[in-house]
């Protein structure tokens, strides 16, 4: 019963407010593009680094680190995901379930203390 | 027409244009947010076929996790416009190549497909969270439990690969 109810339809209002949402940020950049006044130097144009000045491109190749931080956090995001569709269906799978998701959990956690091990999450 | 389908042809038709924006967009970062736009139509698209879990996932893992890892890869390459790789006519012609097979293979995947009543959703509620968790913990246990073992390659490798052993 509770299931035929959800229907595409049941989406509008998030549809809705994203709308909303999108054109609130459309329409308050606009505005302020065309109302505000313009007093274009080379001092304001230049881009705003906490009062410092500029000091050469924005383009510097970044650390790996980051990126490893990065590809870690999608996994284990991946596998939350995976919880969701268990968790709905905590009671109906029963032990059997919990066995499996345990099972998958565990290589996971091999992975997690592989990676504390080799201090991958170390900044130094 | 009704609602849904107007709603499928402004989605597939958004889909399409910003994904040929990806392409064709000088400014990396402007790729970016084209495929970002993409990602939220096709999460719009499979919400039209009352595939929840599928739309919200697309969200989460597409439009979240994997763009922040598009953006770090732009942010690595050192994108300078003086550094800007130059394609020569070997590269152009190998790249009209390759992608002209990949165009053939489509086709064929594409012609060999039945037509099917897309529009028309056979079991309602086919794509909920609840019921794909039924087929995928009884059905699909095997490459539900492999998946974990892929993970546990894809962390191993990408801390071998990312980090230089300091000994």
């Amino acid at each position: 019963m509770l299931l035929l109810e959800q229907l595409p339809v049941n989406y509008a209002p998030v549809a809705f407010q994203f709308f909303v949402a999108v054109g609130f940020v459309v329409v308050t950049m606009l505005a302020t593009h065309l109302i505000g006044p313009k007093r274009k130097t080379s001092d304001k144009l230049t881009p705003f680094e906490s009062g410092v000045e500029v000091q050469g491109n924005a383009r510097h190749p970044m650390s790996v680190k980051y990126f490893l931080v990065a590809i870690l956090f999608v996994l284990f995001d991946v596998e939350v995901i995976f919880m969701y569709p268990w968790a709905v269906n905590f009671r109906e799978l029963g032990i059997l379930g919990m066995l499996e998701m345990f099972t998958f959990m565990i290589f996971l956690l091999l992975g997690f203390i592989y990676i504390i091990k080799k201090g991958a999450l170390n900044w130094e | 027409m009704t609602i849904t389908q107007s709603l499928f042809y402004f989605l597939a038709f958004v889909a399409i244009f910003s994904s040929l924006l990806v392409v064709t967009a000088k400014n990396p970062i402007h790729s970016v947010l084209y495929l970002i736009l993409t990602f939220f139509t096709l999460t719009g698209e499979y919400i039209l076929l009352n595939a929840q879990f599928i739309g919200i996932v697309n969200i989460i893992v597409y439009a979240g996790a994997i763009m922040v890892l598009f953006l770090f890869v732009i942010m690595l390459l050192n994108l300078n416009v003086e550094s800007e790789p130059q394609k020569t006519n070997l590269m152009k012609f190998i790249g009209i190549i390759t992608g002209g097979i990949g165009l053939v293979v489509l086709t064929a995947a594409l012609k060999s497909t039945d037509p099917s009543n897309t529009v028309v959703i056979q079991e309602v509620d086919m794509g909920l969270v609840k019921n794909l968790g039924q087929v995928l913990f009884k059905e699909f246990l095997l490459p539900f439990e492999i998946v974990s073992i892929l993970f546990l390659s894809a962390m191993v490798g990408a801390v071998l690969l990312a980090r230089k052993e300091t000994k």
